[in-house]
């Protein structure tokens, strides 16, 4: 339970965190910068919007799809991955996750295990508990070897050293890799990286990735990467275990070409990955390459409670393009660090109350301004703002007749915040009271109150005007 | 979010409906003089009815849906004629519009008449542009303006290309292109008050983005974003402000100046 306390997120601690991300211009003007780059690749791939709200709604339809079929799709997949020689297993927490696969290391005499590109090995925190079992887990895609490398988490899903410059880099790379001098060179520094993992590419007796889309029918693992280090890890040890979450499933083959096609254009604004990895099992006897063994781990952790109400739900549809992130004037601005969760952005408020319960969360579906950038870019329309809204209410009240409590139902409820909002509605839906209040607000305009709340933080006090509408058009009506 | 760009758009109306709103009722009245200035110069009745208070928005993006409901409900039977609801506010009009049918999608008869309300809410600029059809005339000097389009006036009303045609019936006035410009001002009601170090970040930016424009003032449909940028640049010390759209339609065409 120790990992998990690590991802609690006091609504003071975002709040000071967030403060302290938003007065460093260093960061403001590097996040600024890269996802101004990122929302221009992928608008340069959109050229005909009546296009992408087809493709959007076709990929949104298959993931409802799946998703409404989902019981049986993992039956299947279960099914025809053990026809294909693939141990599947089911975690439906963190520590059953680490269990399943420090098992399987131990069972090889495991000492390094090399990883691709899996934010679900993140979500159950694999890192810390390999190294709790004595065993190295090494990142191979490049960001996550940088923040591994610099003993930190991802600040992006997709990119995850995106709050790093290459000078930064540098110096860890100088400081940390023996027989390395400094250099800002990002060819020679790709270099370093490359030289390291390569060796550890042919030594690693486990390597480990995540899962893109799992195709149900036939039994397949599509993994999306740029780098090759997701091909080395399935391809060079000779145990190749994948992890993902039991979203990921897809029925046909052919229900993964659009979702592929949004998720590289949307993510980085490719047409297509450099690598596109299809893994159907293990090497068959007389081929000449491949893992020897291989195991998939399908991981629950909260998702089962996302998938038992039916607008919820929706939360699964994600392909983890990150698109939300970019276009999220919040994230922009403070980062992914500041969220203190796997995901950050507005796809990590969503999902996260799922994973970790509402009473560690509940600040986070509050730190959007609700402006529907994200929900306006999601390639699989997930309706990001109104969940948004339904996990602010649900951390604030009790569950609703016929619904399950969530984890941390209610967690956020207060008497005080209760009574302010029904007495803003007692006065709201009576006229009378309402118009009495505007009459006295403006006649007592000068004794309005200095200091307003977060209001007055960035901005001067508000101030009712001399005489309201409802006087001004109430004059009218007489004269 | 929404659909825009393909609503039927009725004849022009005899008489229309105000629903004002709670913040240009406090804080912006004349912004909503001024709108009904513009319409009854287009030989339009309006019709105030002295019952309304707010949309319900403020507590439904707050996660208390009972309270909304109540609000909503109490807004819902205030314009009993089929007359248009003009609102002078694009994030207001896309509460009645679009979420005013999902708060009383459990209730068949409360639906009927959300639907029915949602059909005739028009944004005052919406209005203006496809329903008046005015034909402004610009008495203005030449003047170059920024535009500032609430998210949700974007998102669920179109609001940004309606005012943009607007607009451009006033040759005098240039509308300058501000950076990030569909980016939020950092408003979002209640997000101003529970995370002010993030809001007031987005505001800053929202305004130093405006004035880099070499405008002389910037233009809003929605009273809340206008108030957030106006009280931002106050607390810098900046002497640009911003407009609410309708004051500066009926000053820039009005004979006498807007004076009335």
């Amino acid at each position: 339970m120790n990992a998990q306390q690590l991802q609690f997120v006091p609504a003071s601690e975002f709040k000071q965190r967030a403060a302290v991300a938003v007065s460093d211009a260093h960061l403001r003007s590097s996040f600024r910068g890269a996802m101004d780059f990122l929302i221009g690749k992928r608008a340069a791939q959109f050229p005909d919007p009546v296009l992408l709200e087809r493709q959007r709604g076709l990929a949104e339809h298959i993931r409802k799809y799946s998703l409404a079929r989902l019981p049986e799709l993992l039956e299947q997949l279960e099914r025809k991955l053990t026809e294909n020689g693939v141990h599947v297993h089911w975690a439906e927490n963190p520590e059953q996750a680490n269990r399943i696969i420090i098992d399987i290391a131990r069972s090889h005499s495991t000492k390094l295990m090399v990883k691709g590109k899996s934010m679900v090995s993140e979500e159950v925190e694999l890192n810390h508990a390999m190294a709790d079992a004595g065993i190295e887990a090494l990142e191979s895609d490049m960001g996550e070897y940088i923040v591994q490398l610099d003993g930190e988490k991802p600040s992006h899903i997709i990119m995850p050293a995106i709050h790093k410059t290459k000078q930064e880099i540098a110096r860890l790379f100088a400081a940390k890799v023996p027989g390395v001098s400094y250099t800002e060179s990002v060819d020679e520094l790709i270099g370093i990286g490359r030289a390291v993992l390569r060796e550890k590419f042919m030594t690693a007796e486990v390597g480990l990735s995540g899962v893109n889309f799992a195709v149900a029918e036939t039994g397949t693992l599509c993994l999306v990467e740029n780098e090759g280090n997701g091909r080395m890890c399935t391809t060079v040890p000779d145990v190749h275990i994948a992890i993902t979450g039991i979203e990921k499933v897809v029925e046909k083959l052919e229900h993964v070409p659009p979702l592929l096609g949004l998720l590289t254009r949307s993510a980085t604004g490719q047409a297509i990955t450099t690598y596109f990895n299809m893994i159907s099992g293990p090497r068959k006897p007389g081929e000449k390459d491949g893992p020897r063994e291989m195991h998939l781990v399908l991981v629950d952790n909260g998702r089962s409670q996302a998938y038992a109400d039916e607008q919820l739900r929706s939360t699964l549809q994600c392909i983890r393009c990150g698109a939300c992130m970019n276009h999220c004037p919040v994230y922009t601005r403070i980062g992914g660090h500041a969220y203190g969760t796997t995901y950050p952005g507005p796809i990590g408020a969503i999902i996260s109350p799922h994973l970790l319960g509402l009473a560690a969360t509940h600040v986070l579906p509050t730190a959007s301004s609700l402006c529907g950038a994200c929900g306006e870019v999601c390639p699989v329309r997930i309706p990001i703002p109104d969940l948004l809204v339904r996990l602010r209410g649900e951390a604030q009240h009790d569950a609703r007749p016929g619904h399950a409590p969530l984890l941390g139902q209610g967690a956020a409820k207060s008497g005080l915040v209760d009574a302010v909002w029904s007495g803003w509605a007692a006065m709201y839906t009576r006229p009378a009271l309402y118009r009495a209040f505007g009459w006295l607000a403006t006649r007592f305009r000068a004794l309005t109150p200095p200091l307003q709340s977060g209001w007055t933080v960035g901005r001067t006090p508000l101030k009712p005007a001399k005489r309201t509408l409802h006087e001004r058009m109430a004059a009218r009506r007489v004269r | 979010m929404e659909e825009t760009g393909n609503r039927h758009y009725p004849e022009k109306p005899a008489r229309v409906y105000l629903f004002g709103t709670c913040l240009i009722d406090l804080f912006c009245p004349e912004a909503g003089m001024d709108a009904v200035r513009l319409l009854e110069r287009e030989g339009i009745e309006v019709h105030f009815p002295a019952d309304q208070t707010c949309c319900g928005q403020p507590a439904h993006s707050s996660g208390f849906p009972e309270q909304t409901r109540a609000v909503a409900l109490s807004q819902l039977r205030l314009f009993p004629q089929a007359w248009p609801v003009i609102v002078p506010s694009g994030s207001c009009a896309g509460m009645m519009r679009h979420h005013y049918p999902k708060i009383f999608a459990d209730d068949p008869q409360l639906l009927a008449e959300a639907k029915a309300l949602a059909e005739r809410v028009f944004e005052l600029s919406e209005f203006l542009l496809e329903v008046a059809r005015v034909r402004l005339t610009d008495q203005g000097a030449p003047a170059r303006v920024a535009l500032h389009t609430s998210c949700a006036a974007r998102r669920e009303m179109g609001t940004h290309l309606h005012v943009r045609t607007l607009l451009g019936q006033l040759p005098g006035v240039e509308v300058a292109m501000h950076s990030h410009e569909s980016e939020c001002c950092g408003f979002g009601g209640t997000f101003s008050l529970k995370h002010p170090a993030i809001s007031s970040a987005m505001a800053s930016d929202k305004v130093e983005a405006l004035q880099e424009t070499g405008a002389q003032t910037f233009l809003s449909a929605d009273c809340g974003c206008m108030l957030n940028l106006n009280h931002t640049l106050q607390k810098r010390g900046d002497g640009f402000q911003g407009q609410h759209l309708a004051s500066f339609l009926w000053q820039r065409t009005a004979t006498d100046g807007g004076q009335s």
